[in-house]
């Protein structure tokens, strides 16, 4: 990925014209702010309540992060486990594959009975949710590993650590990072139910309580401003892990540079 | 220490010299998509002397790759004995580390055997510049061309200090000149530090200008149907009056293998 201001233009195009009708069309057709503010109005809101939407978005980005980063270790050793270990592949693969079913308001309740009404919890909510794309990523990286490549392995004497410290973990890191890419596309969606389905302290606490309230509270445009930050912040962190995908892993994507 | 792969009925032990191989009555075959079994190598015995060079040429799909493989403890023999000290394989694919720069690729068998880092680059690093690889030290391999790349494989393969080097077409992807300067470099190194050699090649001349004795196998099952002794001193040039005289010889059984 190049960091040329150029690559921009496209998408920023098309949020403009995605924009523009959706203007047009609250315009023309006279709909209530209330059912679905104009974009104007949510911008205005976005200005006005700066400081408000920058404080829970701070609070919100800490939990994504955090969330994630758990997500990320928690689902490498599984998968790390998994793929070292056909018994623990049976004992615990199905359960990973039954915890994304599991609604997160079932769990919420004892999380915040064990952990109080702190970040905790809602890390744990967000690790749930983000931890199954790592999981399945990284066991499928883990086994990319050409069979051949580990063949040649063991003519050189190496021992079975060997063979997964020089072959497979580097193969698996590419495809962490692809999964890690999907769990934050759901990892921010899932602060926002970590925040509304487990209480806190103090009237604000994150965007999701935010949009929340501010839904109950008939303030539509707010919390489409709140919505909005969200939405930049799911955009600056997919691409941030692009870049942080770039660095760890260049080889991964030798194709892709060279016709870029 | 020598390496033992017996067959599952019992037979008479192959005897052993220092550094070398020894195949006795050896019969393999190997399953296509639908199961059946297809023959690949069928009673053949050789036997390679310590520091001796021996050439194995014949036609595709004779089973020459499944001969380096059992010589390399990979497969084990359906029938006959195989008996061989350490060997090192070099594949047909070089299976480079994609992550690996050229220099760490080379010195993997270092690093596996225990040693650090910074000394299995300076070993490696030494005969980058033999095999015209200076300037590459860094390039992973995504970056080198296909011959880079064969001469990379080959000094894995050298510095993994085994007593037997298995070489599966090992100079193929390179042009002509390339391919006559590593003849050459192969043969002084050799002579500098012998070691004991099975190539597997299609190419007649480069069999005659490297090997001590060439073996010509039958089309696939593979059978030793030919022994050709190259008593020429060396260097040797695949253009010299004897050396065209005994790849008349070779291809002449070839091709009397093919037809029969």
């Amino acid at each position: 990925m190049s960091a040329r201001p150029v690559r921009f233009v496209p998408a920023a195009i098309f949020a403009l014209a995605l924009l523009a009708a959706w203007e047009l069309y609250v315009d023309a057709a006279g709909v209530d702010q209330l059912v679905l503010p104009a974009p104007h109005a949510m911008f205005a809101q976005l200005w006005d309540n700066a400081g408000l939407l920058w404080s829970n978005f701070t609070i919100t980005a800490r939990e994504v992060v955090l969330g994630l980063a758990l997500a990320l270790v928690a689902g490498f050793a599984v998968a790390v486990a998994i793929h070292l270990s056909p018994l623990l592949r049976r004992a615990i693969y199905p359960h990973a594959v039954g915890s994304q079913a599991v609604p997160i308001a079932v769990v919420a309740v004892p999380l915040c009975f064990w952990w109080g009404f702190g970040i905790f919890p809602k890390l744990l909510v967000i690790a749930l949710i983000c931890f199954f794309p790592v999981v399945v990523t990284t066991v499928d990286g883990l086994a990319s590993v050409d069979p051949d490549q580990l063949k040649l392995l063991r003519t050189l004497d190496a021992s079975r650590l060997q063979a997964f410290r020089f072959a497979e973990l580097p193969a698996a890191i590419p495809a962490a990072l692809s999964g890690a890419r999907i769990a934050l596309a759901v990892g921010v969606i899932g602060a926002f139910i970590a925040e509304t389905s487990t209480p806190s302290i103090g009237p604000y606490a994150g965007l999701g309580r935010q949009i929340t309230s501010d839904l109950t509270a008939l303030q539509t445009p707010r919390a489409y401003a709140a919505t909005t930050v969200l939405f930049a912040f799911a955009v600056a962190c997919f691409y941030s892990l692009t870049l942080i995908e770039h660095r760890l892993a260049p080889w991964a994507h030798k194709a892709k540079g060279e016709n870029r | 220490m020598a390496v033992q792969t017996t067959s599952p009925v019992p037979q008479q032990q192959a005897s052993l010299a220092e550094s070398g191989v020894v195949l006795e009555g050896v019969a393999r075959s190997y399953r296509d998509r639908r199961g059946v079994p297809v023959p690949a190598l069928d009673g053949v015995s050789l036997r390679v002397g310590s520091g001796e060079v021996l050439a194995v040429v014949g036609p595709s799909g004779c089973g020459k790759t499944t001969l380096l493989e059992l010589i390399c403890a990979l497969q084990r023999p359906d029938a006959g004995n195989v008996a061989s000290s350490p060997a090192a394989l070099m594949p047909q694919r070089d299976l480079l580390l994609p992550w690996l720069s050229a220099l760490d690729n080379a010195g993997l068998a270092l690093r596996i055997a225990g040693h650090s880092r910074a000394r299995a680059r300076a070993r490696a690093g030494e005969l980058f510049a033999e095999l015209g690889l200076s300037g590459f030290e860094w390039a992973r391999p995504d970056e080198l061309s296909g011959g880079m790349r064969q001469r990379v494989a080959f000094l894995r393969t050298l510095l993994s200090g085994k007593p037997v080097l298995c070489l599966d077409e090992p100079l193929s992807a390179l042009d002509a000149i390339t391919r006559g300067e590593l003849q050459n470099w192969l043969t002084g190194a050799l002579l500098r530090e012998p070691r004991t050699v099975v190539l597997v090649t299609h190419d007649v001349e480069e069999a005659i200008v490297l090997a001590d004795r060439v073996l010509v196998l039958s089309p696939r099952p593979g059978r030793v149907i030919a022994e050709i002794a190259v008593e020429l001193p060396r260097p040797r040039r695949g253009t010299d009056p004897a050396a065209i005289a005994l790849r008349e010889r070779a291809m002449r059984a070839l091709s009397e293998g093919a037809s029969r």
